[in-house]
């Protein structure tokens, strides 16, 4: 039995003003972890000890267990944009991400005693929680050797930038849980993407496109973009190479791990462009880009860009109006980029013209400022409420960036990290490759705030707040209103007792008395919102009465 | 360059000139020349948070490969 969650039908502009910065988007960030008093330990258990701590969290908060497991259904990790499927056998094991990740019985009884997995480590079934969904809507999870947040579906930039810091929130409270576990190793975890030894781990951003968009206009109108947006989102790293094997500084944390232009591929043979298609959503009218090119910023006003500018490029790819502009070896660019922190060197184009990353910006800007103002939506009082804002940050920044960089050290997260270490190598003679000047990189990234570097600026007024404390301090356990995450949110939190699983598209009921599972697809992301979903909320307590609403049952039938 | 760059698209200077304000915001202006000033007072705090040993606990950061 399923049933869709009530609404209007979506149109393939998703129901959101066209034209600007808003469409439906979300966050996926990848924590570094690290246990300095148990060198050695299992990151993939260490990682299950984050999602428990999280998972005891919540329990405490809500009696009936806010914490719900993933559905793979829908997940599709083998589809490719450009209109095939890769065979399993073919794939790299890491691409298979369809299936929950199993750990050994070796693994699990090395990193926990086997006393403590009996007490604590499983849930009812039986098996290792790796896997929630949260109140919020977000999902929680082991994702290969790190613990990943992924936030729930926004529709706007500033959403995207609470929900993101609400993540951070979320992992710090399972590292206060961990640390006053007297029984357990204290785990760090960092907001990073390189642990400068060669490695590195992704932070993603998501963005609903219509499908009718032809994915090679994606390609052409986002890779000379995402060459250059570094220079406004990166978050800095000491290091240059892979494996920091030249000392020096650089814009971009991710930007020397790619190796390729387009690919389906995320942790080999990096792509500037990834095309894996799982829309998680009504698969013939939407794609789901998935962007790993990113750096995860603690700099609200960076995440902000980040997200702003990129769905502002998408809509001028949708329109037909992404700027004609070919760079010449986009993988060597987009290097040379992250290691001109001065931002003078030139790219060359495909027609031979030379242009600075900055230049390059400024035409992106421009296009997506034209179109903006032609649709209407960037209208300071009439507009849709957020391209305004994203417009004039990004004009605002782009000319620090020209001019005056040390006010762009409030807000752009690679030069917040330059001043500070600037002030080291000044103050103490430093060299690039002196250990301390990697440690101020890590510890950048380190999510508590007394430890964290960015945290202490931050708490000193010296970065830029873009969302309020209160406001990410809310949207750790509120759902944003305006897409299907309050759906699923709200399902978590007030029936997670009797909730089997929920994903991107789904809620599974397993209501007592009811003999089968009721899967509640959730295949449009505009619906199942507070405007749509809230009386049905508001009118029960109590999940048989809620479904049989819902469905269009008697209740007990 | 940038200016220029700005200025060359399409014959719409004056809306362009609208959506890009002359000077930044001036928040940002306070906390730069505050930047300056409170350099030494910001490195002093640092100091007392910095994990101890700078060469070990970087060297022990090792993390497995992610996406």
């Amino acid at each position: 039995m399923t049933a869709v969650v009530p609404g209007k039908p979506a149109d393939t502009a998703g129901g959101l003003p066209v034209g600007g910065a808003m469409r439906v988007m979300g966050s996926e960030t990848e924590y570094g972890i690290h246990a300095p008093s148990a060198p050695g330990a299992n990151a993939t258990m260490m990682s299950a000890r984050v999602i428990q701590a999280y998972a005891q969290v919540t329990r405490q908060r809500a009696a009936g267990g806010a914490e719900t497991r993933w559905d793979y259904t829908d997940e599709e990790p083998l589809h490719d944009a450009r209109g095939w499927t890769l065979e399993r056998a073919s794939a790299d094991p890491e691409q298979l991400t369809d299936q929950p990740p199993v750990l050994d019985a070796e693994a699990i009884a090395l990193a926990y005693g086997r006393q403590e997995l009996e007490a604590d480590g499983q849930d009812e079934s039986g098996t290792l929680l790796m896997n929630m969904v949260l109140g919020n809507g977000a999902r929680l999870y082991v994702d290969h050797a790190h613990p990943e947040y992924s936030s729930p579906e926004v529709t706007n930039p500033r959403a995207a930038v609470t929900w993101d810091a609400a993540g951070d929130l979320v992992a710090l409270a399972a590292v206060r849980r961990l640390a006053a576990d007297p029984e357990l190793p204290p785990i760090n975890l960092y907001k990073n993407n390189t642990d400068n030894k060669s490695v590195s781990y992704g932070s993603h951003e998501n963005y609903l496109m219509p499908r009718s968009v032809p994915f090679g206009e994606i390609v052409r109108g986002l890779t000379p973009f995402f060459i250059t947006r570094q220079i406004i989102c990166g978050a800095g790293r000491v290091g240059l190479g892979q494996d920091s094997a030249r000392a020096g500084y650089q814009i971009s944390q991710r930007a020397d791990f790619f190796e390729t232009e387009v690919g389906l591929e995320t942790t080999i043979r990096r792509p500037i462009i990834n095309t894996r298609d799982e829309p998680h959503a009504t698969a013939d009218k939407y794609r789901r880009l998935h962007v790993i090119i990113g750096d995860a910023n603690l700099s609200q006003a960076s995440n902000f860009l980040k997200f702003g500018t990129t769905a502002m490029v998408l809509s001028l790819i949708e329109a037909g109006l992404a700027p004609r502009i070919e760079v010449h070896e986009p993988v060597a660019a987009l290097q040379a980029v992250s290691h001109d922190t001065a931002l003078t060197g030139l790219l060359r184009l495909g027609d031979g013209r030379r242009i600075s990353a900055l230049d390059l910006q400024w035409i992106y800007f421009e296009a997506a400022s034209k179109h903006a103002q032609d649709t209407g939506v960037a209208d300071a009082v009439d507009g849709d409420g957020h391209t305004h804002e994203v417009l004039e940050r990004w004009s605002a920044t782009l000319s620090e960036l020209g001019g005056d960089r040390a006010a762009a050290a409030s807000s752009v997260e690679w030069l917040a990290k330059l001043s500070l270490l600037e002030g080291y190598r000044q103050r103490d003679g430093l060299g690039w490759d002196n250990a301390r000047l990697g440690l101020v990189d890590l510890q950048w990234a380190d999510i508590r705030p007394e430890k964290g570097l960015y945290y202490r600026l931050l708490a000193r007024d010296r970065m830029h707040r873009i969302v309020d404390d209160a406001a990410i301090a809310r949207a750790v356990t509120e759902p944003p209103s305006d897409t299907r995450a309050y759906f699923r949110g709200r399902c978590v939190s007030r029936f997670g007792a009797d909730l089997a699983g929920a994903s991107w598209d789904s809620v599974i009921f397993d209501v007592p008395g009811r003999g089968r599972l009721q899967r509640v697809p959730t295949r449009e992301p505009l619906r199942g919102t507070e405007a749509l979903t809230g009386g049905l909320f508001a009118r029960h307590r109590e999940a048989g009465t809620f479904l049989a609403e819902l469905l269009g049952l008697s209740p007990g039938s | 360059m940038a200016g220029q760059e700005q200025q060359q698209p399409q014959s719409r200077d004056t809306e362009v000139d609208e959506d890009v304000p002359a000077a930044p915001p001036a928040p940002a202006d306070a906390q730069a020349s505050a930047a300056t000033q409170g350099v030494d007072d910001l490195l002093d705090e640092i100091d007392g948070v910095l994990e101890s040993n700078a060469e070990e606990f970087v060297r022990a950061f090792v993390q497995k490969g992610g996406q």
